[in-house]
């Protein structure tokens, strides 16, 4: 039988493995984009996995709004490498100092 | 049994494919990986009777959003052996981050009610009971607003990417419309006397 500790642990690993993927991938901006991604999805499992063993529907709709959000972050932040790229030829984080004081 | 045997391969391929989303050396590699993580993720809200979701998961996020992803890949000429320097720079610090991390959910997870009890296990729905349907009846009437806000905010980005992105050319010919319309025949019209 799978009890709810089981997805958690689950959700809990995907979660720290895009922690360690933004500090190990801290120049490429496309990966930091991919490792949230990847956190947004480990939250997600959790309110799916609450939604089931709770029996109430809430996390579910929740879930929904959380894609929304994740999914306009991906097409803004995309647009603004691709606008940087223009401008600077590279996606390196280190390069985006221009608005230094 | 076969639900555990179901439930471990799904979490087991997701945790693995995740870590090749983090250490692949080519980001197009990195993108494949996390299409697999969506998919497994997908296999375990199906386990969790979460349907919809499920389907949404996969025609969203690998349909759209991982396309979007290789899009721009595709477009950017990237040079990955730069990107790659220092790559172990900052592994302790991760490292001890995420395991510290690691550690306080997976105790919080298995002490106390998540792992025993009435909390921890729950039967399938019957037949019957239509996860989509249900997702439906509350979306359209306890989480109206929330769903409205929602589609604003698809609005915002998809107005956001595109004023982003467009890049005005200088050779190309516009119309100036409130100049066409204000125009009089006498700016147009010469009379000259032969």
């Amino acid at each position: 039988m799978i009890v709810l500790s089981d997805y958690l642990i689950v959700a809990a690993l995907l979660f720290s493995l895009g922690v360690i993927g933004l500090f190990l991938n801290r120049k490429n901006v496309i990966t930091i984009l991919m490792c949230i991604e990847l956190m947004l999805l480990a939250v997600n499992l959790n309110l799916v996995a609450f939604s089931h063993y709770l029996n109430d529907l809430a996390g579910q709709v929740f879930v929904f709004f959380v894609l929304t959000v994740a999914a306009s972050e991906v097409a803004v932040g995309l647009a603004i490498l691709v606008a940087f790229y223009r401008t600077r030829r590279s996606i390196e984080v280190e390069d985006i100092n221009t608005l230094q004081g | 049994m076969l639900e555990t045997a179901f439930f471990y391969m799904f979490g087991g391929l997701a945790v693995l494919a995740a870590t090749g989303v983090v250490l692949a050396r080519n980001t197009m590699y990195s993108v494949m990986w996390l299409i697999f993580c969506f998919f497994n993720a997908a296999g375990l809200f199906f386990m969790l009777d979460a349907e919809f979701l499920g389907i949404i998961l996969i025609l969203i996020y690998v349909g759209a959003v991982m396309v979007l992803f290789i899009f721009v890949i595709m477009m950017l000429e990237i040079n990955t052996a730069v990107l790659r320097e220092g790559f172990l720079q900052y592994l302790p610090t991760g490292g001890l981050v995420a395991l510290v991390l690691l550690i306080e959910f997976v105790a919080a997870s298995r002490s106390g009610a998540f792992s025993q009890g009435a909390k921890a296990t729950a039967e399938h729905f019957g037949r019957e009971v239509n996860n989509t349907v249900e997702i439906g009846k509350l979306l359209y009437t306890k989480y109206l607003l929330g769903f409205e806000v929602a589609a604003v905010i698809l609005l915002v980005a998809l107005v956001g990417a595109i004023v982003l992105t467009l890049r005005a050319r200088k050779d190309a010919k516009y119309q100036n419309i409130s100049a066409q319309v204000r125009v009089r025949k006498e700016d147009r019209v010469r009379k000259v006397r032969l």
